[in-house]
């Protein structure tokens, strides 16, 4: 078996990966990549539309656009790429961890003092979402269906129902729309859609392509293919009969989630959020686990690829620290979710020093105040307009916020009041 | 026109079928099986729920009860010449009342008047101290260590490649649509115009055994399709019990359980519905919810976070609820093999000798042993759960162990190639085989690179690559405009 040693291991060559590994290699740490397709850049590889790299870049780049940027940089850094590479077990030896990765050549021993864990996310599917009806084929996820289509050169099908409001499932909308295949709409669960407003926009609305919000396709119906859906009203969690209307199709998509793949990380012994579907971190991007680390979409599933980049390269300079100084700052207290809040991450704060925060909101409100208190003490306050579950949003605590008292210890809540 | 003469002709590759045939190729016999699907096991078989009985649910009376313990006793023998997964896990019926627990006393007669080793009534701390995940208000119940799970698909399949290797002839896509008899033999015609000739006829077909009764001149009945539900349940599941748990049996049913598979994931169901669509498989709302009812008041953890999956099966019931094998007396050489519903897959094995003997017996065929039966097949490893140290030993062997397909359930390129390579060329037929496709993403990542390495073996292109067969197209074709 070969044996590989390495001061920090990457799981993941997508944009979370390459920035980790980027400004880990940067502070002058031997790093390795590890990616299961045959190229690096992730699922930006199939995103053929504009769209990413606004906040970062000022430019309105495609998937492939933005990845090749972040290829770029880790040229001529001693960055090991290992591609067709599948990690398939990590085992955590105190100071050390292997992480065992199987490829052509035959299975690889990597010895490193630090994992960073960039898996990205799977998508909610047909049958774990449970959609009742027949099993025809021309059901498949928003994600597949890109792939195949973008990447493979094949329609899903000709006449689409996309289930979920999603973005991979508006993105789909206008791809499906433009290669010459009709899409007869798109059916959200919630009284408001889960993609980005400018997704309903541009995908939806430029296309008259109707969406049904506060509905569910109640059975999917077809022996051999799909033939049609039935839609009902969604009210207290079961489709209504009443009101309960039929498509014919050939196809439907699925768009109604994503979930972080966090196998490998529990068999590591990592523990994971129940809101984020994603590791516990602390401060430092640093799990349960000392030295196994977390960024990207295996975190918590991000709306833009900017902030994945922007968490990454924290990420990887938190490795870099703790590959220094063997710890790593984990944070004084911690920070939570409070009132009207999904999830925050990371789960602790600093004082000495500026962190940013991601969280997002539990609803849709249209003026709302967001708050960081410990306590009675205020620590932020800051009017948000328009503020909607899948769009993420960020607040940074600086260490200014903390000073003029004598210490802030306890725990720290955010929480979001309607105005 | 089909050149071989065939002795026997099986119709209907599932469970029953492709035991018969195993068995049929230890003799000297030429034997072919027809199956109307693209592959064995897509019909009533596809959505059994892996579960080996316990001897002790059908009165000694019934050809249900004799045959079930029979077959239970060789699935060993089975298990190590074909390799495939199962587990004698045990069974328990749960009672969680003085009512329910008059059930299970009579179960416990019944199972002790079969012959079930070591079938035990237990009380409240026996029976927790034997499954600790059961509810703890459990009253007692009965607990069969003798039962267990076996994975269904993988049993008919080896139980198929077995045959063949031993010279039976496996022909799919074929549908029965006609026949003739000659007083010598049979001609049988598929509905596309293919032609074979068999002197003798099984009819192993399942919920269609009707139909095929009626083509062949035999025995008018009627097959009801009565629908089950179930849920597939996470790995990670905390309400995984170590024994498959029953409830207190239903009239028509034995009730909902919850199955911990002999590949990780917990079962719960099957509900029970009489329909009139032999085509229906279709799941629903409300049965969802029944079912999680049942499963959570039985064990805890159980969780809707955890699905992975769900999906419907059709048991082929029969008038009499019992088996029905026996020669027929109207058709003639035709032996009917029908109304096999639970505990049909327990009781295959002994299914298979009980026809053997009907061919020996009723019809005076001789049954000479084959010196070249070669009862054991070469092991497929599989790469879940496999050490670092084994895994490089495979891929050096063969590299294409080295890239993981379906990574939920870590299948390699080498295992789809062998899939494809031994005729399993539709998504569910490599579904089945290899599990790809049945983890979590179910088949969201794996599905693409599945479809290039069937055209790449097969050359049939993308575009045509079926779920199923037939209609049931993957793709909607290839992009208009694109170049070739």
């Amino acid at each position: 078996m070969n044996k590989k040693i390495y001061d920090a291991l990457v799981i993941g060559g997508g944009a979370a990966g390459l920035s980790a590994a980027e400004k880990i290699a940067g502070s002058g740490f031997s790093v390795a990549v590890i990616e299961r397709e045959n190229c690096l850049g992730g699922i930006l590889n199939q995103c053929i539309h504009p769209g990413f790299g606004l906040h970062r870049f000022g430019k309105e780049l495609t998937g492939p656009e933005y990845a090749e940027m972040d290829i770029d940089l880790i040229c001529g850094k001693k960055i090991d790429s290992f591609l067709n590479t599948t990690a398939f077990e990590i085992r955590n030896n105190g100071f050390v961890k292997n992480v065992f990765a199987s490829s052509q050549e035959g299975v690889t021993e990597f010895e490193t003092r630090s994992v960073v864990l960039a898996m990205g996310c799977r998508e909610r599917n047909r049958g774990n979402l449970a959609i009742p009806g027949t099993r025809p084929s021309g059901i498949m996820t928003a994600g597949l269906a890109q792939r195949l289509l973008n990447i493979e050169g094949y329609l899903p099908g000709k006449k689409a129902v996309i289930i979920g409001s999603g973005d991979i499932g508006l993105i789909m909308a206008r791809r499906l729309s433009w290669s010459g295949a009709k899409v007869m709409g798109v059916v959200e669960i919630l009284p408001y859609p889960s993609g980005l407003a400018r997704n309903i926009a541009q995908c939806l609305d430029d296309f008259g392509i109707p969406l049904y919000l506060g509905h569910t396709v109640s059975a999917i119906n077809g022996i051999e293919r799909v033939e049609s859906v039935d839609v009902s009203p969604f009210r207290d969690g079961a489709p209504v009969q009443e009101g309960t209307f039929n498509i014919p199709c050939d196809t439907v998509l699925i768009s109604a989630g994503l979930v972080p793949e966090n196998e490998l990380s529990v068999r590591a012994g990592v523990k994971l959020s129940n809101a984020t579907g994603g590791a516990v971190v602390d401060s430092s991007m640093m799990t349960n686990v000392p030295g196994i680390f977390a960024c990207g979409n295996v975190l918590h599933v991000h709306d833009l690829v900017d902030f994945v980049s922007e968490e990454s390269m924290s990420c990887g300079e938190a490795v870099a620290g703790y590959l220094a100084s063997g710890s790593t700052a984990a944070g004084e207290g911690n920070i939570a979710a409070g009132s009207n809040i999904k999830y925050v991450t990371p789960s602790k704060y600093r004082t000495d020093v500026a962190r940013k925060f991601y969280m997002r909101s539990l609803l849709p409100l249209e003026k709302a105040i967001l708050s960081v208190k410990c306590g009675d003490r205020i620590l932020l306050e800051r009017k948000l307009n328009y503020v909607r579950p899948p769009e993420m949003q960020t607040f940074t605590l600086t260490p200014e916020m903390f000073k003029d008292a004598a210490s802030v210890s306890g725990d720290i809540t955010v929480s979001l009041a309607k105005v | 026109m089909n050149s071989i003469d065939y002795d026997v002709a099986i119709i209907g590759a599932g469970v029953i079928g492709a035991s018969i045939a195993r068995l049929l190729s230890s003799y000297e016999l030429k034997t072919v099986v027809l199956e109307k699907f693209p592959d064995a096991c897509f019909g009533v078989s596809k959505a059994n729920s892996g579960i080996v009985h316990g001897a002790f649910h059908h009165a000694p009376t019934t050809l249900k009860a004799r045959l079930e313990l029979k077959g239970n006793k060789m699935y060993d023998q089975l298990h190590r010449e074909l390799g495939f997964p199962f587990k004698r896990t045990g069974i328990i019926v749960a009672a969680f009342s003085s009512e329910e627990m008059k059930t299970v006393r009579h179960l416990y007669e019944q199972g002790l008047a079969n012959g079930a080793p070591g079938i035990e009534l237990c009380g409240q701390e026996r029976l927790l101290s034997i499954e600790p995940k059961l509810h703890d208000d459990v009253a007692g119940g009965l607990y069969a260590p003798f039962g267990g799970v076996v994975e269904p698909y993988r049993f008919v399949f080896s139980l198929m490649e077995s045959a063949q290797a031993n010279g039976v002839c496996f022909i799919k896509n074929f549908e029965v649509a006609k026949s003739s008899y000659d007083g010598e033999k049979h001609s049988v015609i598929s509905s596309d115009g293919q032609c074979v000739t068999a002197s003798l006829v099984i009819n192993a077909a399942g919920l269609y055994a009707d139909k095929i009764s009626e083509i062949f001149g035999g025995e008018k009945f009627k097959i009801h399709p009565r629908k089950g539900e179930e849920f597939l349940l996470d790995r990670n599941s905390p309400a995984r019990p170590e024994n498959v748990i029953f409830p207190v049996p239903a009239k028509e049913s034995k009730g909902m359980l919850v199955i911990p598979t002999v590949e990780g994931t917990t079962m719960i169901g099957p509900t029970s519905e009489n329909i009139d669509d032999k085509d229906d498989f279709s799941t629903s709302y409300t049965n969802m919810e029944k079912i999680f009812l049942q499963a959570s008041r039985m064990v805890n953890g159980i969780s809707r976070r955890d699905v992975i999956t769900s999906f419907s099966g059709l048991r082929p019931v029969l008038d009499g609820e019992d088996f029905y094998i026996e020669k027929s007396k109207s058709a003639p050489a035709f032996v009917q093999v029908a109304g096999i519903q639970s505990p049909g897959l327990t009781a295959a094995p002994a299914i298979a000798e009980y026809v053997a003997d009907i061919l020996s017996n009723d019809f005076g065929i001789e049954l000479r042993k084959k010196g070249s039966f070669a009862p054991e097949l070469p092991k497929t490893e599989r790469l879940f759960g496999i050490s670092p140290e084994r895994l490089d030993e495979l891929i050096k062997e063969n590299p294409e162990y080295g890239n993981i397909v379906c990574r939920c359930e870590q299948v390699s390129e080498a295992e789809i190639v062998d899939a494809v390579r031994k005729g399993h060329t539709t998504i569910d037929g490599i579904k089945f085989y290899t599990r790809s496709g049945m983890g979590r993403c179910q088949g969201g990542f794996c599905t693409y690179k599945i479809l290039k390495i069937i055209f790449r073996e097969t050359g049939i292109p993308i575009d045509e690559i079926t779920r199923r067969g037939d209609g049931s197209f993957i793709t909607g074709g290839k992009i208009p405009g694109e170049l070739e």
